[in-house]
């Protein structure tokens, strides 16, 4: 499994142009974020795939290639952070709901909403853990989940930033 | 400042590139442009009958020419029928600007006529693409598919254009930029020097050394410095399909093609080298064979401008990523003549002569001896070869009789050989010789085919007609789809599936002849080699000649399947394993 970081330039096209780079060669995208930086001519990506290495390896020059892409890095190369967050709705009480949370470490949760008989959790932890915490879940009144997809962050001076642009001319 | 419209600014920008030749077909969504393209004599366009040809006249005039090649399209049916021309540049990394129209940008996305989404279809077959969004980016975005077309690792690049966005009422200041910031598109890295010095210690220890050539050299107009490389050395070179003409093939150190059909003594050195350099080839599948069997002794180099081919599908011991031509000079720089060890590499060199002599390609089957009742097709290429004192530009189809040509026209010079060897387009050859014969007027050029291949883009004897272009076609009439009865006849027990017409083959020489052209068939040996002088001597007309070759023959040597690089048919009886 590799987490992957990208940039890329918020254009129309990019994205699939990204995507379709796994789906041509028949690999499956586990899990994928996107949007745009502090600097909204970029998105910031994050995927997870489950490929053997030298499959991340093809990919990731591939990637590399693709003209709208403006930096890769491998996060399973470089030691970095990821969490994710999701958000579940129950058919439960309030009271029900602070219980759940309570009970959930390492899991941090939070109620965002309460309507009619219906709670919203927002939960956030590394993949696993929201894993974990869903299949705790009483499936009866558990009734939909969103998850973001990991989002993932090289520690330290593992920055992925833009490379000075480069200027052709001729 | 003359004011422009985005379709006058998008002719001008082609101009401003100095393009002169724009291949083409008109359609409601290109009319403006077309409109534009009238008012000005420095873009001349090129009215095809099919807009697939359209794409490989521009993809043989920029192979011939190493320019770019331009191409403009209408939205919907004029789009979708320059796919297969835009995938077969691709897979070959020939640069390409094809310009496409589009409805206009409050129609996209509602079905409207003639919609297709283009840049959605030719997305897995370009090098880029881009949406104009707004007339006045429109010389920036061509300036941009200019450089991303024929920098690094050249390919086709599509500009999808919506209507709209060529208006002749929206006028705006035009300038062609003089330069492009592209953040995310950068050259590639230095070659560290000590990936040149570890390459240069491999060269200087080998005993059994093989240069891989492939259309890389050719592209990275870099023969010079590959000459250069084998005469220091004395090693053996050997071409891929795309790479003929890389290296001259009179000359002394070439063994010939090697894969798939490649000569016995090339693929058998692959074999039993200790080390392999590949330059500007991309151990294509067809040329490996089995990649868990392939090479297992050699070491490798391995050369490309492609840094997403390297270890793609053969691990190297030394990756050299960059510019072909310079690479080589740094290594030429280093590599010390002392060093090499010359003879070992002289008995290598004797080791492939006896290949060759035992089941190597038999140039000389005009010679009367081998005169049989029925024309073989390698006698039709060496008579082109003698007719054209091997100087032609050959542009080939697929099948039975590409191969031929590959084998027996004995390239010595780049960009001669014109084919679609990445994805083997049946239809390519007659376009392509017309891209190359407007860039080269006073050459020979040859379309060397077959008369299932011809068939596919026949409709181009109109444009040859309208714009006189006298190129040649040599049509090796099998009467069946030869190189699929070839795979039927060896491993489907001779079962013909869908390979024979012969009934309702038309007259090929009245149909060249009804198009304005010179037709011509040959069946008889006796007549061959006149006929073509003939033929080729006709230096303002198209000739057509259709030469009925043995049906039976087929195209040796042959890799077995799944087998290593010395695992080969030599013939219908022989095999090597
Ligand atoms: C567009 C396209 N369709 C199908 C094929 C598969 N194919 C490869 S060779 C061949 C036969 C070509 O026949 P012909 O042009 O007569 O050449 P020959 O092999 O007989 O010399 C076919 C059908 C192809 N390469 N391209
Ligand atoms: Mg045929």
């Amino acid at each position: 499994m590799s987490h992957i970081s990208i940039l890329m330039e918020n254009q129309p096209g990019a994205l699939s142009r990204v995507v379709g780079l796994f789906s041509q060669r028949g690999y499956n995208i586990d899990s994928l974020s996107v949007a745009p930086t502090n600097d909204s001519s970029l998105s910031r990506l994050t995927m997870v795939v489950k490929e053997e290495e030298s499959v991340i390896s093809q990919i990731l020059k591939q990637l590399n290639k693709v003209i709208d892409v403006v930096e890769v890095q491998n996060l399973s190369d470089v030691e970095s952070v990821s969490l994710e967050i999701a958000i579940v709705k129950l058919k439960i009480t309030e009271e029900e709901a602070k219980k759940i949370i309570d009970n959930a470490f390492p899991i941090i949760g939070e109620i965002i909403n309460h309507k009619d008989e219906f709670v919203m959790i927002k939960v956030t932890g590394s993949n696993h853990e929201v894993d974990d915490f869903l299949l705790s879940l009483n499936k009866q009144n558990f009734l939909e989940v969103t998850r973001s997809g990991l989002l993932g962050m090289g520690t330290g001076e593992n920055f992925l930033i833009s490379e000075s642009e480069t200027t052709i001319e001729y | 400042m003359k004011k422009e419209s985005g379709g006058s600014a998008l002719i001008r920008a082609l101009a401003d590139e100095n393009v002169d030749l724009l291949f083409g077909y008109p359609g409601g969504a290109a009319l403006h442009i077309y409109d534009a393209i009238y008012q000005q004599d420095k873009v001349q366009h090129i009215l095809v009958r099919h807009e697939q040809a359209a794409v490989h006249a521009a993809d043989g005039y920029a192979r011939a020419t190493g320019r770019v090649g331009t191409v403009l399209v209408t939205s919907g049916p004029g789009a979708t029928n320059a796919i297969t021309g835009i995938a077969t540049a691709y897979m070959d990394s020939i640069p390409l600007v094809v310009i496409s129209g589009q409805v206009a940008s409050h129609l996209i996305g509602t079905d409207a006529f003639q919609e297709t989404d283009m840049l959605g279809i030719s997305r897995p077959i370009v090098k880029h693409s881009f949406l104009i969004q707004s007339p006045e980016e429109i010389p920036e975005v061509v300036k941009k598919a200019f450089i991303i077309a024929k920098t690094g690792k050249p390919g086709p690049v599509v500009i999808d254009v919506p209507k709209d966005m060529t208006d002749p009422n929206h006028l705006f200041d035009y300038q062609y930029p003089k330069e492009i910031k592209m953040r995310s598109y950068s050259a590639p890295s230095k070659v560290k020097e000590n990936h040149i010095e570890e390459a240069v210690s491999l060269l200087e220890n080998a005993k059994k050394p093989v240069l891989y050539a492939g259309g890389g050299i050719i592209q990275g107009n870099a023969s010079e410095e590959l000459m250069k490389l084998a005469n220091i050395m004395n090693a053996p070179v050997t071409n891929t399909l795309m790479g003929l003409g890389a290296f001259p093939a009179s000359h002394n150190n070439f063994i010939g093609m090697l894969g798939m059909h490649g000569t016995y003594e090339a693929n058998m050195a692959m074999h039993e080298s200790d080390l392999i350099f590949a330059l500007g080839s991309r151990f294509d599948d067809r040329t490996t064979n089995n990649p868990q069997k392939y090479s297992l002794n050699a070491k490798k180099i391995h050369l490309d401008c492609d840094y997403g081919s390297i270890e793609k599908i053969i691990n190297v011991d030394v990756s050299l990523n960059g510019d072909a031509k310079k690479i080589l000079n740094q290594i030429l720089k280093k590599i010390d003549p002392k060093n090499i060890d010359k003879a070992s590499i002289e008995l290598w060199n004797k080791e492939i002569q006896n290949w060759r002599e035992t089941h190597g390609l038999n140039h000389d089957l005009l010679d009367k001896k081998f005169h049989q009742k029925q024309i073989l097709p390698q006698q039709v290429i060496q008579s082109l070869y003698k007719s054209t004192n091997g100087k032609a530009f050959i542009t080939s189809d697929v099948g039975q009789h590409q191969m031929f040509a590959a084998q027996y026209y004995k390239f010595d010079e780049p960009r001669k050989w014109i084919n679609s060897g990445g994805l083997g387009t049946m239809g390519f050859g007659l376009p392509s010789a017309m891209g190359v014969k407007f860039a080269y007027p006073d050459e020979d050029v040859v379309c060397v085919t077959g008369e299932g291949s011809i068939q596919m883009c026949i409709q181009e004897l109109s444009t040859c007609m309208q714009y006189g272009l006298p190129v040649k076609i040599i049509n090796l009439n099998n009467r069946a789809l030869g190189m699929v009865k070839q795979w039927q006849d060896m491993q489907y027990g001779g079962r013909y599936s869908s390979i024979l017409y012969e009934d309702s083959l038309p007259d090929f020489v009245k149909l060249a002849e009804s198009y304005g052209h010179v037709g011509m068939k040959v069946e008889d040996i006796s007549e061959l080699e006149e006929r073509m002088d003939e033929c080729i001597s006709m230096k303002d007309k198209l000739v057509f000649m259709d030469v009925y070759v043995d049906p039976e023959e087929h195209v040796y040597p042959m890799l077995e399947a799944g087998g290593n690089m010395s695992e080969m048919r030599v013939s219908k009886t022989k095999k090597t394993f």
